[in-house]
């Protein structure tokens, strides 16, 4: 308990496993426990196939746990909240409407009224910097765009939790920078619950106050390590380096064990087929 | 300038050389056999005067853009509904493909022993003709939408009426296009036929009249502007199309 707050996002021995129909149940996720406090940015991260989509997905309510619960402000998640929006890695814009056009959607499910609507759209476009592009479709805007249209997107309908599926892996390393840069910008402005996950080490480290290392084979909860440092971060400062060390050395124990798990399969299967 | 020679010099002279060999091919035989260029050209003028080439022109149209709106607004509907509903779709597919591969001049006989002699059994082939690329195109249409398309509307808690205006409409709306250029395509080929068999007006019957009283000058206008018509319809529709490939940021294939 940080503060002795109440989490925003309990996930209490949630589990997902899909069951195939020929052979045992693949564990996506092992039970376990996550609490995410309210405001706090959280960045999972992990090997491929230590389920951290599966996490994000269930937090976000596009997938139901088969085991235990995941609650959000005491409530059991049944389904996807406008209160709560799902950033892509690739955009999920509508191509064949405009950038402004895309952020009015949000805002007409939510059935804002259409000036209000529009006054916000051109807001939050302008708060990513993209006032002069509101009349372009998706496809004339590059990468790292799109990406601030998806933001703006969500932004407008202002949710109290952002969830962010690897949002910046697809975009160049200089894109990628600023776009880390101008989400801290967008986060001082209004506290939002942020849920990141990323491949990127360095990523997690300049972004998130705390970050949980997942581990594959079943993908599972490993380690919880907490980064106490202000914002904005220096990449090159001494502090930063040590949690970036410190990150780097779990990941490379995580790392390490998965390749041998791995391996003990496949050595597992080669005296099966020998037989 | 070689984007110009390429787009107006050169299908220029492909008319031209079309034109001449057809007149070099006509000239081993009678006019009455094998007309050529200029007696076509004389039987279109004739045909004008006579008040008849509007006529038939007309009506054809007429009954192409009956049947084409018919089969419009009946399969693309059906198309949307069984492109979501993938039972229904698996339930009714057989008989789709059992259907589908039926020549719609097949229903012809049929078509005149329920409807007579007339503009309905025209427009029924036409209907049978478009119908299915349509339905087909619009079913492949909805079922590509891309998941995330519906994960994000769900997620801003779009109501159904407004994912079905708002994302599946548009989002299937290039494919609709392609099937309703494919059966823009495969109805025109079928008025003639349909024309030919069942009715008493129209190019089609221009055509098969002509026959009758051994004008082939006649039949071969009726042909060339069947021909002509076709092409002025593709070119409309390309253009639609186009336009919307582009607001949609899809590359136009030229």
């Amino acid at each position: 308990m940080v503060n002795g707050r109440t989490p925003k996002i309990r996930l209490l021995n949630a589990g997902k496993s899909f069951h195939t129909s020929s052979e045992a149940a693949h564990v996506a996720l092992a039970a376990g426990n996550l609490d995410i406090y309210e405001g706090e940015f959280v960045c999972l991260v992990g090997p491929s196939g230590c389920g951290k989509s599966t996490v994000i997905n269930l937090m976000a309510g596009f997938e139901q746990p088969t085991e235990g619960s995941v609650m959000i402000d005491g409530k059991p998640v049944l389904k996807p909240d406008p209160d709560r929006i799902m950033i892509f890695q690739d955009y999920g814009l509508f191509p064949w409407k405009t950038a402004l056009d895309n952020i009015l959607f949000g805002l007409k499910c939510r059935g804002i009224s259409k000036a209000e609507a529009k006054k916000r759209a051109l807001a939050a476009l302008s708060g990513v910097g993209l006032s002069a592009w509101a009349q372009r479709h998706p496809h004339e805007l590059s990468g790292g765009m799109k990406q601030r249209v998806a933001l703006a997107r969500a932004l407008a309908v202002e949710p109290s939790v952002l969830f962010m599926d690897e949002p910046f892996a697809a975009l160049d390393a200089f894109t990628r920078l600023h776009l880390q840069d101008e989400l801290l910008e967008l986060r001082k402005k209004r506290k939002i619950t942020i849920i990141f996950v990323t491949h990127d080490l360095d990523e997690a480290v300049y972004l998130g106050e705390r970050i949980v290392l997942m581990a594959p084979n079943p993908g599972r909860f490993e380690n919880n390590i907490t980064i106490d440092l202000p914002y904005p971060r220096d990449r090159t400062d001494k502090h930063f380096d040590r949690y970036r060390k410190e990150l780097f050395e779990a990941f490379d124990l995580v790392h390490k064990e998965a390749g041998r798990i791995r391996k003990e399969a496949e050595g597992i299967q080669e005296e099966g087929s020998g037989i | 300038m070689a984007e110009k020679i390429q787009k107006f010099f050169l299908p220029t002279l492909a008319v031209v050389v079309f034109l001449m060999i057809w007149q070099y091919a006509a000239s081993h035989y009678t006019p009455d056999l094998f007309p050529g260029p200029r007696d076509v050209f004389l039987a279109i003028l004739e045909l004008i005067k006579v008040g008849r080439l509007w006529k038939d022109i007309t009506i054809s149209l007429t009954r192409f853009s009956i049947a084409y709106s018919l089969a419009v607004t009946c399969a693309i509907p059906l198309g949307l509904f069984l492109g979501r509903c993938r039972p229904c779709h698996r339930a009714i597919d057989p008989v789709v493909q059992l259907l589908r591969p039926i020549s719609p001049i097949a229903w012809f006989p049929l078509a005149v022993l329920w409807f007579g002699i007339g503009n309905t059994p025209a427009i029924f082939i036409i209907f049978m003709a478009a119908f299915f690329p349509m339905l087909l195109a619009t079913i492949s249409a909805v079922r590509s939408i891309p998941a995330i398309n519906y994960k994000v509307a769900n997620n801003f808690g779009a109501k159904p009426a407004l994912v079905f205006l708002g994302i599946i409409i548009p989002a299937a709306f290039p494919g609709i296009m392609t099937g309703l250029h494919i059966a823009l395509g495969t109805a025109w080929i079928h008025l003639v036929a349909g024309e030919m068999l069942g009715a008493d007006s129209g190019l089609g019957y221009l055509i098969i009249d002509a026959r009758n009283f051994l004008r082939t000058d006649q039949i071969m206008a009726g042909m060339l502007l069947v021909g002509i018509l076709g092409l002025l319809l593709n070119k409309l529709i390309t253009a639609g199309e186009q336009f919307i490939n582009k607001k949609w940021g899809i590359n136009a294939q030229q």
